[in-house]
């Protein structure tokens, strides 16, 4: 079955203005794999600042492990720079329940104590189960409860949304 | 053999225990390999620690006493934030009377998850597995002359660290293979990962006789065995050897087989040495081979850490 998603190059870009307006100058990016880290590489990328870019597996961080086990391919959290003082931005690409963000302030903390965190996410499919909010959005968007939504990254580095089914594990 | 290798397994095919590299599928081994290369970062931060096992209670069961590799066990669950419990079995309710499985019956009534088990006898961690609990995972931490099987996996995590592909390899084992989990695990292990060749180096008493049911091949001399080989594993000889027939003494055996820097140079010149520990220098392996530039032993440990998290975390993660 097939939703009319938008286009991401368009969220990116709308996400990416969002950001120039107001982070700081010397933010660091941090993003989730996968889909968060592919955004925060594009993001330093092409915005304007001294920005540095690091990535986070909230994988050791979940608080799921007993209902849905570890999952089987968990990338290194990679923080080359110094968190303590930093402005930092966590970038996801799909903002839902909020946990995933949790384990990655959760994650960030244990690197030591950011002067600010905020979040960017390129989807905001609302959903939340904790008090958690993002600063920088994309677009909102309506997604139907069974459906994952993701973020692609073709061979050319472009952006698409897809949905599937909610993988059990 | 069939019910051992399935009882590591649940209906999913997900790691539940593990109690031996033989019969491990490779997906499952290099799944571990994989998730321990994630924590070997985590051992270098300065905040060593991941709330990953919050909550959950691992009893250290060693009815064999072993400091070193209970110590690492316990900083592996430590640093995954799981409760741990260490039981040294073999000085308190075993030498009372009680059986194995009474002993496990009242760990499991203080609502342990998991239970890391060192025997003297092969096949104990597999009894416990067969009659805990179903939400109990075990992990063999060696069993009498069967397997230490997270040792062979941090052997082959530090192998495939500095030697990124098993299958143009080929790696000797050395010594004492006949009373050695810790060679059998890691032959299994290699062997699953698809080293082409293997080689066993040792007097003919303390080689097995069936060895080459595995592929492998076997050396009396030390100086032909390390002809070429990418990796050396020496192996603790372990003292009550020399008390039996098995061998003359000591320094006898290091004239033979002792690693020198002498004989490491038959190997490979990039080749790398590595021993499970407690070494006996002088004994199976010089210091000036110990301490150089070849040997990995202390990566070794090092590693051990993260492997042994990985074995924790993904079996935590499983159910049924």
């Amino acid at each position: 079955m097939t939703h009319e998603l938008p286009d991401a190059e368009a969220l990116f870009a709308q996400l990416k203005s969002t950001m120039a307006a107001s982070i700081a100058h010397n933010a660091k990016l941090v993003g989730v794999y996968s889909g968060g880290a592919w955004l925060a590489d594009r993001l330093v990328k092409e915005l304007d600042g001294e920005h540095e870019v690091g990535y986070i597996d909230v994988s050791f961080y979940r608080d799921d492990l007993s209902t849905s086990g570890l999952k089987s391919n968990v990338r290194s959290t990679q923080i080359p720079f110094s968190v303590e003082g930093a402005h930092i931005v966590i970038v996801d690409d799909v903002l839902f329940t909020g946990r995933s963000i949790r384990a990655a302030i959760n994650t960030l903390f244990d690197f030591g104590r950011p002067a600010s965190v905020q979040l960017a996410v390129l989807v905001d499919r609302g959903g939340r189960e904790l008090p958690i909010s993002a600063d920088f959005v994309g677009a909102p968007l309506i997604v139907a409860a069974d459906l994952m939504l993701a973020l692609n990254k073709d061979a050319a580095g472009k952006f698409s949304l897809a949905t599937e089914p909610w993988k059990s594990r | 053999m069939l019910s051992k290798k399935n009882l590591q397994l649940n209906a999913d095919g997900n790691l539940n225990h593990l109690l031996a590299i033989e019969g491990l599928p490779k997906r499952i081994i290099e799944r571990i390999l994989d998730t321990a290369e994630s924590f070997v970062g985590i051992n270098e931060r300065e905040v060593k620690v991941v709330p990953l096992l919050r909550g959950k209670s691992i009893f250290n069961i060693f009815f064999e006493n072993s400091t070193r590799t209970r110590t690492t066990f316990e900083i592996a669950a430590k640093r995954l934030s799981a409760d741990v419990i260490n039981l040294d079995v073999g000085r308190s309710s075993t030498s009372k009377g009680e059986t194995i499985l009474d002993t496990i019956a009242n760990l499991t009534a203080m609502h342990a998850d998991m239970f890391v088990v060192r025997h003297s006898a092969s096949g104990a961690p597999h009894l416990i597995a067969q009659h805990a609990a179903p939400h109990i995972h075990v992990i063999n931490a060696g069993d009498g002359r069967h397997e230490h099987p997270t040792q062979g996996l941090l052997d082959v995590f530090t192998i495939r660290k500095y030697k990124k592909d098993f299958t143009r390899l080929t790696v000797a084992i050395v010594g004492d293979v006949l009373h050695s989990r810790v060679a059998r695990s890691q032959i299994h292990a290699l062997t699953t990962l698809g080293v082409p060749e293997l080689r066993v180096i040792g007097p003919h008493t303390l080689l097995p006789t069936d060895i080459a049911r595995l592929g492998v091949r076997t050396f009396s001399s030390l100086e032909e065995g390390l002809k070429g080989v990418d990796v050396v594993t020496m192996l603790r000889l372990q003292n009550e050897r020399m008390n039996g027939a098995l061998l003359p003494s000591a320094s006898e055996y290091f004239s033979r087989y002792g690693l020198t820097p002498k004989k490491l140079a038959l190997a490979k010149p990039d080749a790398i040495v590595l021993h499970p520990g407690p070494m006996n220098r002088g004994v199976e392996i010089d210091s000036a081979v110990a301490d150089g530039s070849q040997s990995v032993i202390l990566p070794q440990v090092t590693y051990g850490i993260a492997v042994r998290m990985a074995v924790m975390a993904i079996l935590a993660g499983s159910t049924k």
